[in-house]
């Protein structure tokens, strides 16, 4: 179960050798102390060369590890009371969506998130994240709720993107993203939006109009995965690593182009080296922002929303002939 | 407001050179789905449909605001914004240029203001021949520009739309028009403002899920391949192929997704006619 990534690599041999050390030391009832302790001081070193400046691609490939955790541990871990609700009342349930009633520090909220799979099967049902247009109008329904009953709705974004399937086209992805957007922006109640893992393309924006959008420290958000932006730009998915460096993909990146408000840290490492304290950091941000937005009345909220995006964008003036 | 006032107008009459430059004269054409080879003359006379099997072929931005305005004539608004390079990413400031040499364009979309049998309207019109017709940070302020245009004017909103999806060369801010995009037009329709939006081959990605499947009434020209993903992309993700006129105009009308699918000859009649509609103009028939 080797959980490390290729660039980490270094650190878990390094490791290996201090415990080999450790545990030569013992049965031969040697004292390697001093050598143990120079090992660890390397260790911290080399850990913070690593983590402390890690690329777009390997912040990339930390938002996409296997272990990250998912929509329903932060679920389970910031919230209580959790009360999972089900389907479209259309069509179908997709479980690439998850959502439901909780309560955060007591407030009663709404969440929606995008829900990967843990293993091969619980990744096919999950359709592995990407929603068809069922899971879109179940997140809609949710939200649609919470705006009737005012209460605040956050959400967890963790897509590569919407299904690209046939029977996603016949259902009207297209439509069923649009009217998210739509719809998110008519809200008069508070919107948190968390970037957990991967945010990829117009299948995690439909669950992304927020008043607040924060990121995880490595999670990714861009219009298009930088798999496929290779394969369209050099016809060559397998340079995704060089996509993910030019597309500007990370939280700081984001944060930079006022797209995002907050960054969220992550525990040395990443998330998935301790969920609990990432869930606290999530708590923490969810509820400074909560505080913050529930000052605001149904209208300013609206129109808070509105000025965010209405500014984004980055264009020039050309002098007319 | 007032600031409009000085705002330079320019009555666009479609540029005979630009279509000239595109089709030269003499020139004959072949129709890409049946083959048929005709005057591009005679082709243009007939609204670029092909004589033999239908085919409706592409139009650039002004051939289309020639067919759809009255007199062809635009007041074009937001004309001088131009696209920059805000990511720095590699080979995007090049290819704008030569998008925008080849194409006689300043971006994706041209918007502005004219009438439809005699309703006056604001108009946005897509072209393909731009950088594919993706949306980046111009295409979405131009949109939404117009939107708020039309919410202040009020009047209703017509849009050609054609793309083929987010331009990633401005990744995140390019997603974002989405957003921006359909949360002015959420704002139109609360007004009570009308959205025509049409379909024109292709309208793909993140313009047809946004603003452009938002419209009260959806059209589409026929054959026009509308959809969320490609074909390409779907085919290689379920490893099956797809039926032969998938995310065609008539396909996602069976499906439910669109009011209508209009001819290019009737598309400005019908428009007129759901503008008459909607102009609270209308007179009590005679009765008998």
């Amino acid at each position: 179960m080797s959980s490390e990534l290729p660039f980490e690599r270094p650190l878990a041999e390094l490791r290996k050798k201090i415990d080999e050390l450790k545990h030569f030391g013992n049965e031969k009832e040697i004292d390697f102390t001093d050598e143990i302790g120079r090992l660890e001081e390397r260790y911290k070193q080399l850990e913070s060369e690593i983590y402390d400046n890690m690329s777009a691609a390997q912040i990339m490939h930390m938002a996409r590890h296997h272990q990250r955790p998912t929509s329903l541990d932060y679920i389970n871990l910031v919230f209580t009371d959790f009360i999972e609700l089900h389907g479209d009342r259309v069509f179908a349930d997709d479980l690439a969506i998850v959502g439901g009633l909780a309560k955060l520090n007591g407030v009663p909220v709404t969440i929606v998130g995008h829900q990967r799979g843990k293993d091969t099967k619980d990744n096919i049902q999950r359709f592995f994240g990407s929603p068809h247009p069922e899971g879109f109008r179940k997140a809609l329904r949710f939200m649609q709720q919470a705006n009737k009953f005012g209460r605040p709705i956050i959400t967890f974004i963790d897509t590569k993107g919407a299904y690209p399937g046939n029977t996603a086209e016949e259902r009207n992805q297209s439509e069923a993203i649009a009217r998210n957007l739509l719809e998110m922006a008519t809200f008069g109640v508070p919107i948190i939006c968390v970037v957990i893992g991967e945010g990829g393309s117009g299948g995690a924006l439909a669950l992304g109009v927020g008043n607040r959008v924060l990121m995880l420290e490595n999670a990714i958000y861009s219009a298009i995965s930088p798999n496929g932006a290779a394969s369209i730009l050099w016809k060559d998915a397998s340079k995704a690593d060089e996509a993910a460096e030019a597309m500007k993909i990370t939280a700081k990146d984001l944060l930079a182009f006022e797209i995002i408000e907050d960054i969220i840290p992550e525990p040395q490492g990443g998330a998935h080296r301790d969920k609990g304290m990432q869930a606290e950091a999530i708590k923490e941000a969810l509820w400074r922002h909560l505080q913050e937005l529930q000052q605001m009345t149904p209208d300013q909220l609206r129109e808070d929303r509105y000025q965010k995006f209405r500014k984004v964008g980055r264009f020039g003036t050309a002098e007319l002939e | 407001m007032f600031k409009d006032l000085f705002q330079k107008k320019k009555y666009a009459v479609v540029p005979s050179e630009r279509t000239k430059r595109d089709i030269p004269e003499g020139l004959m054409n072949r129709c890409p789905k049946c083959g048929t080879i005709q005057f591009s003359k005679e082709l243009e006379k007939n609204l670029k449909i092909c004589s033999a099997c239908g085919h409706h072929f592409r139009l650039n931005a002004w051939e289309r605001i020639a067919m759809t305005l009255d007199e062809g004539r635009l007041f074009e608004i937001d004309e001088n914004l131009i696209s920059e390079d805000p990511l720095k990413f590699p080979g995007y400031a090049a290819k704008l240029e030569q998008q925008k040499a080849s194409s006689g364009l300043k971006d994706a979309v041209v918007t502005g203001e004219g009438e439809i049998g005699g309703y006056p309207v604001v108009l946005g019109v897509m072209s393909f021949d731009f950088f594919s017709g993706s949306m980046g940070s111009v295409v979405g302020e131009k949109v939404t520009r117009a939107i708020e245009k039309a919410t202040e004017k009020r009047v209703p909103l017509v849009f050609f739309s054609t793309s083929g999806g987010a331009r990633m060369q401005e990744s995140i801010l390019s997603l974002m028009q989405m957003a921006k995009t359909s949360a002015a037009l959420a704002k139109f329709q609360a007004d009570g403002g009308l959205f025509i939006s049409v379909f024109t081959d292709p309208t793909l990605g993140g313009v047809s899920a946004s603003f452009a499947s938002l419209g009260d009434y959806n059209l589409a020209e026929p054959g026009a391949i509308v959809g969320f993903a490609g074909r390409i992309v779907i085919e290689q993700t379920i490893r099956q192929k797809l039926p032969e006129n998938f995310q065609t105009a008539e396909f996602n009308l069976k499906h439910g997704q669109l009011d209508k699918v209009v001819h290019r000859k009737e598309m400005k009649a019908l428009l007129t006619k759901l503008l008459d509609m909607h102009s609270g103009k209308g007179e009590p028939a005679d009765v008998q």
